[in-house]
């Protein structure tokens, strides 16, 4: 089988990103897996045993000093060496903010094609297929590569699937990076992780607020229903625009794209942006005090009425069938 | 100092976005185009440079069809002082990276100290042409700032990352794309209406570009600026295997409240599993 190359980002700290299970799953479906990484320091033993465990059959491990300290060329550079060293028959990405910025970079170096924000792929006759989920998942387009690398990014959760764990065989080289073309990182300002809360992106449950919560105080009431399902928290524009919440909350057309099996929106009128983001998951509920908010076209369960009410409510209702 | 902002038009987010099952393509006709807003923030972050140094020459450029003249002469209403519309039937679906191939050809012609654009398209969403356009002009690129400070020979800003912001540098020349997050975009004002009808708006042929990438079939060709996936999809040579519209949602049950409507929303949720 032939070689799929993964591009796997590790955070400034160290930790292996939460996109490595979905990538090494979709590198499985299309050949062998290859993990590449690009470190200042060399991987430790559980980063392998990490790595293996998510599926990679080898470990590409080029160590640069760049690494950490210039933004994403050193992962360019990692690639295109993996990339001539191994043959690959495809490569896969995250559809991150990083991820997207190597594989543009790579498919201009090496003249392959770029297939961006898929959210599954398969091999079908020796082909790589994308399948992506467009405007909002209206339409659904299935894309490949006829000449050059199939390059491919994936959106962050979409994929399920866990590759077989393997023992991988690690090659390391060290890498000089030319650094003429790069950004320099000045610092790193981690935002406070929520621990306990699931990842927005692929979580199966999602309560999201909107303007109609007022403020950041009143705002806690969706992060208290949240915690009552162990859902992940998300945002209208409006609400991030508000400060209410951070960006990377925010859901939509120009935030994250959500397919989970229960979303709930709160005090979200449902503008066309913002369901794009969350229109293709499995069940919809909406609480919002206009009944003719655009959100209940969508909705599979519906309340008109008012969350500061019927939330606290609801949280009561939940506990108590828990306890 | 002279900025190049690429603007883009695309189809009106508030209205339905419709793609040919056919063909895989955009439909153009379905809905009206309006500048990318992404796009009028990247002009924003020029105009407030050209606001504190009158001498900073702002040029708006945008590649796409004839009707794309009226996504720059919206920038120049805003204060931009010039426009390049890069225009050629050769270039009719054009894909990402042929799209990048061709900005940076114009961008080598033009000239620039820094070029500002979207981190990613409202059709597309590929956030790619920006760091295609980098890896041609051999240039670092500050992508996805949310704050950006331009002096004379340098750019600093903070980059939104996944996990939190990270404070970047880079030397001029250097390619910087905005995210959402920047300073919201000025609204032109009845002077720079009037203004705008005089300033001028130069057109650049794929043979003034003179690049021969261009002319390639390694780029790839039938393809549509501004559909992402599906453009993407035809960057190198690519293809669309196979378009499907998804049935629109139904509206379910609604109930107003009064006062039960946690109960009963409590046991649809245990009802459908889904606690
Ligand atoms: C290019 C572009 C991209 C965009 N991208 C996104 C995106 O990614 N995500 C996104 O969300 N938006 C996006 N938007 C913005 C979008 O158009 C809307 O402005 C936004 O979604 C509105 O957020 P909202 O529903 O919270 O606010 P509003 O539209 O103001 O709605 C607030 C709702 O709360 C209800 N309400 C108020 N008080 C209560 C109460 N006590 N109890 C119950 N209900 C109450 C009101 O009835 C109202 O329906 C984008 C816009 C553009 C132009
Ligand atoms: N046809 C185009 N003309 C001018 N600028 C463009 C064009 N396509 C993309 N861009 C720029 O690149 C940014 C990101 O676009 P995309 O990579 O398509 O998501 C946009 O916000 C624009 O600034």
């Amino acid at each position: 089988m032939s070689n799929v190359l993964a591009l796997v980002e590790m955070s400034h700290r160290g930790e292996i990103a939460g996109s490595t299970r979905g990538l090494l799953a979709a590198a499985a479906k299309l050949g062998t897996p290859v993990a590449v990484v690009a470190t200042a320091t060399a991987l430790t033993d559980d980063d392998v045993a990490r790595l293996g465990g998510l599926g990679a059959a080898q470990i590409y491990a080029a160590v640069t000093a760049a690494a950490g300290a210039v933004l994403v060329i050193p992962a360019l550079e990692a690639l295109s060496e993996a990339v001539r060293a191994l043959q690959p028959s495809a490569v896969v990405l995250a559809n991150s903010v990083d991820g997207r910025e190597v594989a543009a970079r790579l498919a201009v170096r090496t003249g392959g094609g770029l297939l961006a924000d898929a959210v599954d792929v398969r091999a079908d006759a020796g082909k790589v297929v994308a399948l992506h989920s467009v405007f909002g998942g209206a339409y659904t387009v299935e894309s490949a590569v006829d000449v050059g690398l199939p390059i491919i990014t994936l959106r962050s959760g979409a994929i399920d699937d866990h590759a077989p764990a393997a023992t991988p065989e690690v090659s390391a080289v060290s890498l000089t990076v030319e650094q003429g073309n790069a950004a320099v990182i000045d610092g790193f300002n981690d935002e406070a992780a929520i621990l306990a809360r699931p990842e927005l992106r692929g979580a199966a449950t999602v309560v999201s607020g909107g303007r109609g919560l007022g403020s950041a105080q009143n705002f806690v009431l969706v992060e208290q229903l949240a915690d009552a399902l162990g859902a992940a928290v998300g945002a209208s524009r409006a609400a991030v625009d508000a400060g209410f919440i951070g960006h990377t909350a925010q859901v939509g057309q120009t935030g994250a794209s959500v397919s989970p099996h229960l979303y709930i929106a709160l005090g979200i009128s449902g503008a066309i942006q913002h369901r794009a983001g969350m229109q293709t998951a499995k069940t919809i509920v909406a609480i919002n005090k206009d009944g003719d908010a655009p959100i209940f076209d969508v909705a599979d369960f519906g309340i008109v009425g008012d969350v500061f009410t019927v939330v606290p409510k609801l949280i009561d209702a939940l506990n108590a069938r828990t306890s | 100092m002279k900025i190049v902002v690429l603007v883009k038009q695309v189809p009106d987010t508030a209205e339905e976005r419709k793609l040919d099952l056919t063909t895989g393509l955009l439909d153009r006709d379905a809905g009206d185009s309006v500048v990318d807003e992404i796009n009028e923030r990247a002009l924003e972050v020029a105009l407030r440079v050209k606001d504190a140094n009158k001498s900073t020459e702002v040029v708006v450029m945008t590649m796409g069809p004839d009707g794309a003249t009226q996504a720059l002469r919206k920038a120049l209403s805003m204060g931009a002082d010039s426009g390049v519309h890069i225009l050629d039937d050769s270039l009719a679906g054009a894909d990402t990276k042929r799209t990048a191939a061709a900005l940076a050809a114009g961008l080598k012609v033009t000239g620039f100290d820094i070029v500002l654009a979207g981190n990613e398209s409202t059709d597309g969403r590929g956030g790619v042409v920006p760091a295609m356009v980098a890896e041609h002009l051999a240039l670092p690129l500050l992508g996805s700032l949310v704050s950006a400070e331009i002096t004379e020979g340098a750019v600093r800003g903070v980059r939104q990352g996944e996990g939190g912001t990270l404070n970047v540098h880079a030397a001029l020349p250097a390619i910087v794309t905005v995210t959402e997050s920047s300073a919201e975009a000025r609204f032109p004002n009845f002077k720079g209406i009037l203004t705008a009808k005089r300033k001028p708006v130069t057109t650049l042929s794929v043979a003034d570009l003179g690049s021969a990438d261009l002319g390639s079939a390694e780029l790839g060709g039938a393809g549509l600026t501004g559909f992402g996936p599906g453009a993407d999809a035809r960057v190198g040579s690519t293809v669309i295997v196979s378009t499907t519209e998804r049935t629109a949602r139904a509206a379910g049950r609604k109930i107003v409240d009064d006062g039960t409507a946690a109960t009963e929303l409590a046991e649809f949720l245990v009802a459908n599993r889904l606690v």
